[in-house]
């Protein structure tokens, strides 16, 4: 079982890990998304509580009720999530990396190069 | 809708000693409630009067919308499991088969499959069982129930943490199926705080905490970093507890922090990290260490 941290309301933990299928394409758009007692057994969490981040991404548009067979990915969701979160990108990736780089050290140059570095490497570790 | 439970004033006094104060509370149907606390907070008390098999020293306690004491019309709709239950000289089928004639939800089929589950052993008398099976005997009798109301008071004596993982599964398995209304005490909160859509915290006999499970997450969080940034941040601030190594400090002070304060923190170099719910629950509780004797 994926583990769920502390401090965030589980129900918003569950929207994120959904988003995240989406994002990385495991939910498919059109595809169903499990029930919420599903996710309630899955995550060993309440049924009210799934219910509640399922509710969360509909609210969103991300995801769409079809009376009567379940809740399914919605058109378009995909790439709605991935624009709403490159907006964030900055804030969450950047801003932090930025402030350890000051830290440490290293210049804009070195950073730059670093990450020219990495993405040919896809991912290697650097001295 | 009427609350599956409500207590109004509700308080119990044994010799000048009091084990409810003033208990106030309604628990609305098909949640699942943990009423939680230290040994001694009331707990047991409380189920024992919502079960109607205590009364109350003053205050009102309503079940169903009705007075549950000697009251046959609320007592069959509700089931309550205790920690310690004792049963009568059968063997683990007969008890079966007996809590099957009181329970008009009674699922026989349930019933079967968690005692397979459990690996009970149908024909052993209740008294050659260990602690922790007669404990099982207990689980699979409140969760075959289906009852409206179902009430568990710590009943997992003696039980192992594969065995408790087992009755959380089931429990939340039935419950998503046959939606009923739970309350469960516990001092295991961190193994059960997922399950709960509702938390209730007695404190020496008082309700000292009564929310969402989730209002509760995220309502105290503990900073730390170096100790002069600490203190620049949390100036103006409530701190709840601050220790300090060294150079470095970290204090707990309550949350959420807006995205403000937290912009800020990391311009500290600040670490923030939320306390768990039952880290909350430890402090609200009073972090003192002394013993109350419990009745």
């Amino acid at each position: 079982m994926p583990a769920l941290d502390e401090g965030t309301p589980l129900f918003v933990q569950i929207a994120e890990q959904l988003a995240d299928d989406i994002v990385d394409g495991v939910l498919a758009e059109g595809a169903r998304v499990p029930s919420t007692n599903e996710l309630a057994a899955f995550y060993r969490i309440n049924p009210a509580t799934a219910a509640k981040g399922i509710n969360l991404l509909v609210d969103e548009t991300v995801l769409e009720k079809r009376r009567g067979i379940g809740m399914f990915v919605a058109d378009g969701a995909r790439e709605q999530l991935r624009a709403g979160r490159r907006k964030q990108f900055a804030e969450q990736y950047l801003e932090p990396m930025l402030t350890e780089a000051a830290r440490l050290g290293i210049d804009t140059d070195t950073l730059v190069s670093l990450i020219q570095g990495s993405s040919s490497h896809n991912g290697g570790s650097k001295p | 809708m009427t609350p599956t439970i409500s207590t109004s004033a509700l308080s119990r006094r044994y010799h000048g000693q009091v084990a409810l104060d003033n208990v106030s509370l309604s628990v609305e149907p098909g949640t699942v409630t943990g009423l939680l606390g230290r040994n001694g907070a009331g707990k047991t008390t409380l189920m024992r009067i919502i079960t109607g098999q205590e009364f109350a020293t003053s205050g009102t306690v309503q079940v169903f919308g009705q007075p549950p004491a000697e009251n046959d019309a609320v007592l069959r709709r509700l089931v309550f499991v205790r920690e310690e239950q004792a049963y009568p000289d059968l063997s683990v089928a007969q008890v079966i088969r007996v809590a099957s004639w009181f329970y008009p939800n009674w699922d026989r089929d349930l019933a079967g499959q968690l005692l397979a589950d459990f690996g009970l052993p149908a024909g052993r008398r209740i008294k050659k069982l260990s602690r922790g099976m007669r404990s099982a005997v207990g689980i699979v009798i409140g969760l075959a129930a289906r009852a409206e109301l179902t009430l568990f008071d710590e009943p997992y004596a003696g039980l192992d943490a594969v065995s408790r993982q087992l009755f959380y599964d089931r429990l939340l398995a039935d419950f998503a199926e046959h939606p009923r209304t739970v309350v469960l005490s516990t001092h295991l909160i961190d193994e059960a705080a997922d399950l709960l859509e509702r938390v209730v915290l007695l404190d020496h006999g008082r309700v000292v905490l009564d929310a969402p499970a989730d209002d509760v997450r995220g309502t105290a969080v503990t900073v730390s970093g170096p100790a002069t940034a600490v203190d620049e941040f949390v100036a103006g601030y409530p701190v709840w507890h601050r220790q300090q190594l060294g150079s470095r400090a970290s204090v707990t002070m309550p949350g959420p922090l807006d995205v403000a304060a937290q912009a800020q923190a990391r311009a500290l170099r600040l670490s923030l990290e939320p306390l768990s719910l039952q880290q909350l629950l430890v402090r609200a509780s009073g972090s003192s260490a002394d013993e109350k004797v419990s009745a």
